[in-house]
């Protein structure tokens, strides 16, 4: 598939099936992130956003349809190799793992890099991007603060150098202000080039910093248009802006 | 006490009575408990200061000057206002030391009263007249309530006088005891050194220090710990503040130091401590295996000892000429090569179909498996290959060419482990800064997160299992060539839970707080059927387990490690009460985890 522009789309659902055992979670998904791009994904509670982020890492596989990277069909392909190809998550609630220390959390997110030189390089550009994160090195992440931990947690993602960065519920469990501030680092990552799919319940916040963006109903897809557009949408306004 | 603040007690007397009585009721309850256990009865025989002192009275006096302590302790800490130490604190002692004698005493009536040995084993005349000190009872009555009084102030004095007092008279007591407790290890180690006179001079012909002798050696440990005051714990602190390659200095000092009295230390030992340093290397192995699987990669592993079982039997079949089916005689390092093929098979064997379960569920089922194994060593199907319950034995020792390892020669016993023990630590420790060991780390914080890594959880989980079993199996084998025999019920599943424990109470994850765990729970407590340095207390060896299992759980689950770095100046015995008193001040858990064992890991 391509887009306007003829580029071709980094990853990709072509008309995804999965289900729970006879639970049948998302219907005939069609979704398309092309580099660079910040796109979300809105949708309520059981609306199948989380397993469209596990289908897209192949922790869940689709019982039809096809999951495309670069124009590969990746289906029976394990995490890892959609890892080492450029595809990371930053978890729900940022789950960092609490007892180790930060450092520690950060080399494990290249536990696929064999590059020692590249990943010494990597954890230098993190410490820049987030000074704070390099004065907390050998603490151990789960005394850190909400904000910090989600530094860390983005830091851990970068670390595998990804093409496209996953966010599942990124404001979640977050203080107002440390929403916005979290919104900031994630338009901050974007302008770097990096290609952005967010998943998140606050439609509004989202809609504002995304380009384009689907609404998921009970793992279909609903609505499909430029952020601006969605952002417009008196149905949405209701349903999500809590408006109308 | 200069600054009085307003919500001083106006008199000694103002006291949080509830709180008071509360501790005064743990106190009697405690003490009570432990008669009708049998544990004063049992251990009276064992005369700590001739005539005068015998261990079964200390393990009930410890008790009042504990809880005294904690009382006193407690009641400043969970103030609203931090009160100033003093007469306040005396009192508390007292009433709960006194409620505690009074607990006694009607236990004593109650002895005297009704004949309840049906349901209680313990309650005996012997029991009476312990507790009467054979001089009726009224003389046990008052006898009990005024000096459980006395103690629990005295408890609750080591709380109120200057630390450095405190400090020495700690020392003295807890040495003594030590010294007296551990007659039959020092005498055995004296023999070794040619100091027997130094021995006959301490210790009474029937055992226990004579008075006079322990007079002069706790003058002797007061004059001592005088003079080293300060400086051990300045030795700590320096070790503990020193960073990087200063650290790794100091660190690779005291391992080295460890290692060559470990080689050594051996040669000097007669035989029965030998046998309980070579139970220790043997429970150590096991400890470092199970430390991978639960500490590590944190799987709940409670049917460990199946891969111990692999070990001795495969040893067994291959090398004894008793084998019922098949006996080639191996030589036992060629036997070797099959113990890790069976470990790696049986592991993955077992480990496949649980590996997919979580907490509770994988405990369960390697509980099951556990048991499993044994029973199948045991069945009548197995029999004509394993020897069902008559077990495989005339299994030779280990031929080295310039010498023998059997059991009868336990030193070499001990080497041999000591060379496994090596291995596995080095292993271990290897393991534990490489990217496996890092996935394991990763898993035993949050599985899901570790598989969005990229990381092959499966993969890594079997590994674990795997090089736990081996480990495990390399134990097993050693055991076969140390005791020459091997049952089934050689593998019991308490085998399982005490390494579970050792693990537990030395320190998840870290090779030092299983090595310090193996020597604190093998070592002076004691193995399943293997007896430790406290002998007297084989009896309670699974109590003792228990309660301080219980214990760490709720003041120290991160292991003892932290906390026997910063007692290492005191004595062994110390520091199990030193836990237990210095457990829930705050600032004594800032340095979690950071402890010798993982010093390299974290340099890279």
């Amino acid at each position: 598939m391509t887009d306007n522009n003829g580029a071709t789309a980094l990853l990709e659902f072509r008309k995804v099936n999965t289900h729970y055992g006879a639970v049948h979670i998302l219907k005939d998904v069609d979704l398309a992130i092309y580099p660079g791009e910040l796109v979300c994904l809105l949708g309520g509670n059981a609306s199948g956003k989380s397993t469209t982020l596990k289908t897209l890492l192949g922790m869940v596989t689709p019982t039809s349809g096809e999951v495309v990277l670069d124009g590969e069909v990746v289906n029976d392909k394990p995490t890892s190799y959609r890892v080492i190809n450029g595809v990371t998550m930053v978890p729900e609630n940022r789950r960092l793992f609490k007892r180790l220390s930060v450092k520690e959390n950060l080399e494990l997110g290249a536990y696929l890099r064999n590059d020692k030189d590249g990943i010494a390089e990597d954890l230098e550009k993190i410490y820049d991007l987030f000074p704070r994160v390099k004065e907390r090195l050998s603490q151990k992440s789960g005394t850190l603060s909400g904000g910090e931990q989600q530094m860390v947690a983005i830091g851990r993602a970068l670390m595998s150098r990804p093409r496209v960065l996953l966010m599942d519920e990124p404001s979640m469990g977050l203080s107002p202000a440390l929403v916005q501030q979290n919104f900031e680092l994630i338009q901050q990552i974007h302008a770097d080039g990096m290609a952005i799919f967010m998943v998140e319940q606050n439609a509004n916040m989202a809609l504002s910093i995304a380009d384009r963006g689907w609404v998921l109903q009970t793992g279909r897809v609903v609505l499909d248009d430029s952020a601006e557009a969605l952002l417009a949408n008196p149905e949405l306004r209701a349903s999500y802006l809590g408006e109308g | 006490m200069s600054t009085m603040t307003a919500t001083m007690p106006s008199s000694a007397l103002d006291q949080d009575w509830r709180r008071v009585l509360r501790w005064g009721l743990i106190c009697g309850g405690v003490l009570i408990a432990l008669c009708l256990v049998g544990m004063p009865v049992e251990l009276d025989r064992r005369e700590l200061i001739e005539r005068y002192l015998s261990l079964g009275y200390v393990s009930v006096l410890m008790i009042p000057i504990l809880i005294g302590r904690i009382a006193a302790t407690q009641v400043v800490l969970e103030g609203v206002e931090s009160r100033k130490q003093g007469l306040y604190d005396l009192v508390t002692g007292l009433a709960v030391g006194i409620l505690g004698g009074v607990s006694l005493s009607l236990l004593i009536v109650a002895l005297d009263s009704w004949d309840l040995r049906d349901p209680l084993v313990n309650w005996s005349p012997k029991l009476f007249r312990f507790l009467t000190y054979e001089n009726g009872i009224g003389f046990g009555l008052m006898a009990w309530i005024v000096t459980c009084g006395l103690l629990g102030m005295m408890g609750a004095a080591s709380h109120v006088v200057p630390a450095m007092l405190r400090r020495v008279s700690g020392i003295v007591v807890l040495s003594l005891l030590g010294i007296s407790v551990l007659e039959g290890a020092i005498e055995d180690l004296s023999e070794g050194f040619g100091l027997e006179w130094l021995t006959d001079l301490l210790y009474a012909k029937k055992g226990g220090l004579t008075l006079t002798s322990a007079i002069l050696a706790g003058a002797a440990i007061a004059f001592v710990a005088v003079l080293t005051s300060g400086r051990v714990k300045a030795l700590t602190t320096s070790y503990r503040e020193k960073e990087g390659a200063d650290r790794q200095k100091a660190s690779i000092i005291l391992f080295v130091v460890v290692a060559v009295l470990v080689i050594v230390l051996p040669i000097f030992l007669g035989k029965i401590m030998n046998e309980l340093l070579a139970n220790v290397g043997l429970f150590l192995l096991l400890a470092l295996g199970l430390n991978i699987v639960v500490g590590l990669a944190g799987l709940l592993d409670l049917g460990y000892v199946a891969f111990f079982a692999v070990g001795g039997y495969t040893t067994a079949v291959l090398t004894s000429p008793n084998s019922p089916f098949f006996a080639p005689e191996m030589h036992f390092g060629f036997a070797l090569i099959f113990v890790v093929i069976f470990a790696i098979v049986v592991g993955l064997v077992i480990g496949a179909p649980v590996i997919r379960m979580r907490g509770d569920y994988l405990a369960i089922v390697t509980l099951g498996f556990g048991e499993i194994i044994r029973l199948l060593f045991l069945s009548d199907w197995l029999g004509p290959y394993f020897g069902g319950a008559q077990g495989i034995t005339n299994i030779p020792g280990v031929d080295l060419g310039f010498a023998t390892v059997k059991g009868t020669d336990p030193r070499s016993v001990f080497y041999l482990v000591l060379f496994f023990c090596a291995i596995a630590i080095y292993v271990s420790w290897r393991l534990q800064a490489s990217r496996l060991g890092r996935s394991w780390m990763a898993i035993r914080e949050d599985e899901q997160v570790a598989e969005t890594m990229g990381i092959n959880t499966v993969n890594s989980k079997l590994m674990a299992f795997v090089v736990g079993a081996v480990m495990a199996a390399f134990s097993g084998a050693v055991l076969a060539a140390k005791v020459g025999s091997i049952f089934p019920t050689s593998f019991m599943i308490l085998i399982s839970i005490i390494i579970l424990v050792v693990v537990i109470v030395g320190g998840m994850g870290n090779i030092a707080g299983v090595m310090v765990g193996s020597f604190v729970l093998i070592g002076v407590l004691g193995g399943p059927k293997q007896p430790g340095l406290l002998q007297e207390f084989q009896n309670f060896k699974l109590l003792i387990y228990g309660m301080l299992l219980v214990f760490m759980m709720l003041k120290r689950p991160e292991g003892l490690v932290p906390s026997a770095r910063r007692s290492r100046e005191l004595h062994q015995d110390e520091f199990l009460q030193d836990a237990w008193l210095k457990g829930d001040k705050p600032g004594t858990d800032d340095d979690d985890g950071e402890t010798v064992g993982d010093d390299g890991g974290e340099e890279e």
